[in-house]
């Protein structure tokens, strides 16, 4: 049996990836998350991270939230805020850690502030 | 009978107006294209994300404690009717197609005594609907300065309804829009996106998985829920969008084709009525030189 899954991301205005890989980390809400073929169905939602794809090279994607099932060995990522690393510019990157930087300490729940500081630990970490 | 000089310029203005028009169906064909290549392209996110909440739903077990979003607040009361309509007008029966569908949910809404709110997306749609039903309008979007839809302007409209729903404004929220099925067919619809309804989706898809939940399903609901409304929302717009250009598009053929019928048949009266006045011209001369 091989030990491939098909992993699709969509956003709402097209399918960005639907490829074969063998395994794809994805930053969940609660954690880092590992996914590799035969994962028991799942559903979760992804805090601000990296998406890493494995396949024969690696692939990244830097999401800021989206939807995740997984099932039959599909993995569906849904999301509206994807941008593939290879071609994120430096300015857009500092230009959202900047936006994200002045909301840090107006955002008002518990839940706001750490999606924020996920976001700014992100953006600086990819600025790098 | 008009004089010759009339006719020539009448000619000559329906000449300059099916060039318009043509015009007019040359770009809403090439926009046709755009929209509905994008329409096509959102089908799938806004499919995968009902079909996740409802494997999401039939693994609820207790109802009562369901987010409001999805079940609905138990009452039937207060109904609050998203009209989605294009901002320019000249594309056939798209815009009153729409409001046709609304107007007569609007009649039965009141005619069972429901409390009725209309939130209004697209100026056209607000011209038609605020004649009779001015009153009920509590907020009208118009993206007018957009050239192209993104789902930030489906967001601020979704954010709007839940914010509304949040105030206990209303207890159904059903949204009126053209479904694009080809260039030249277009189907209003009306989607009740409040709560959710999962009855059309429940055929085919009998597989029960036990999901694992990451964090508890209630906290993925709360998440999920509000942007399935956007995404909804994102949808019909994209779905308008591509129906809008298509309208337009057929309407401005048929314009076209009415104003090269027209055309010809004015020519014909001026060539007849040119012919009837040299005629008369020689009879005169004739029967002038007769009298001699």
């Amino acid at each position: 049996m091989s030990d491939k899954f098909t992993v699709e991301i969509i956003s709402p205005d097209q399918t960005v990836l639907k490829q074969e890989t063998k395994e794809v980390i994805i930053p969940s809400f609660e954690g880092q998350m590992g996914i590799l073929n035969n994962h028991i169905p799942l559903i979760t939602f992804l805090r601000p991270g990296i998406i890493t794809i494995k396949a024969e090279g690696e692939k990244k994607y830097y999401v800021e939230e989206g939807t995740v099932e997984f099932s039959n060995n599909n993995l569906l990522i849904l999301t509206s805020t994807v941008r593939d690393l290879a071609n994120f510019d430096k300015s857009s990157i500092n230009e959202l850690l900047q936006k994200a930087e002045a909301n840090l300490n107006t955002e008002s729940t518990d839940k706001d502030r750490y999606v924020a500081s996920y976001k700014i630990e992100t953006l600086r970490e990819i600025s790098e | 009978m008009p004089s010759l000089d009339d006719l020539k310029k009448r000619i000559k203005s329906v000449k300059s107006t099916q060039k318009i028009t043509k015009a007019m169906k040359m770009v809403a064909a090439a926009k046709l294209r755009k929209a509905q290549e994008s329409a096509e392209k959102g089908r799938p996110y806004s499919q995968k994300m009902q079909n996740i909440i409802l494997n999401l739903t039939k693994s609820i077990n207790d109802p009562q404690n369901a987010p409001k979003l999805l079940v609905g607040t138990g009452e039937d009361k207060k109904y609050l009717c998203v009209v989605l309509t294009a901002d320019r007008g000249l594309c056939g029966g798209f815009n009153s197609n729409i409001c046709k569908l609304a107007k007569t949910n609007f009649k039965k809404i009141l005619g069972e005594g429901k409390e009725l709110n209309i939130i209004t997306v697209g100026s056209k749609g607000h011209d038609q609907i605020k004649r009779e039903y001015g009153k009920y309008v509590i907020k009208k979007f118009s993206f007018k300065d957009k050239k192209d839809i993104s789902f930030n302007e489906a967001d601020e409209v979704g954010k709007e309804i839940i914010s509304l729903f949040n105030q206990n404004k209303f207890d159904k929220c059903i949204i009126f829009y053209n479904n694009f099925k080809n260039v030249i067919t277009q189907i209003p619809q009306a989607q009740q996106i409040i709560p959710a309804e999962t009855k059309n989706l429940k055929e085919g898809n009998d597989q029960n998985f036990s999901y694992e939940f990451e964090p508890e399903e209630d906290e993925i609901l709360e998440d999920l829920l509000p942007k399935n409304i956007s995404t909804q929302v994102f949808k019909a717009l994209l779905e308008n969008a591509a129906s809008e250009q298509g309208s337009r598009m057929t309407a401005m053929d048929n314009a076209t084709r009415n104003a090269g019928d027209l055309v010809d048949k004015l020519t014909i009266d001026y060539n007849r009525s040119r012919q009837a006045s040299i005629t008369k011209e020689l009879i005169e001369i004739i029967s002038g030189a007769e009298s001699l």
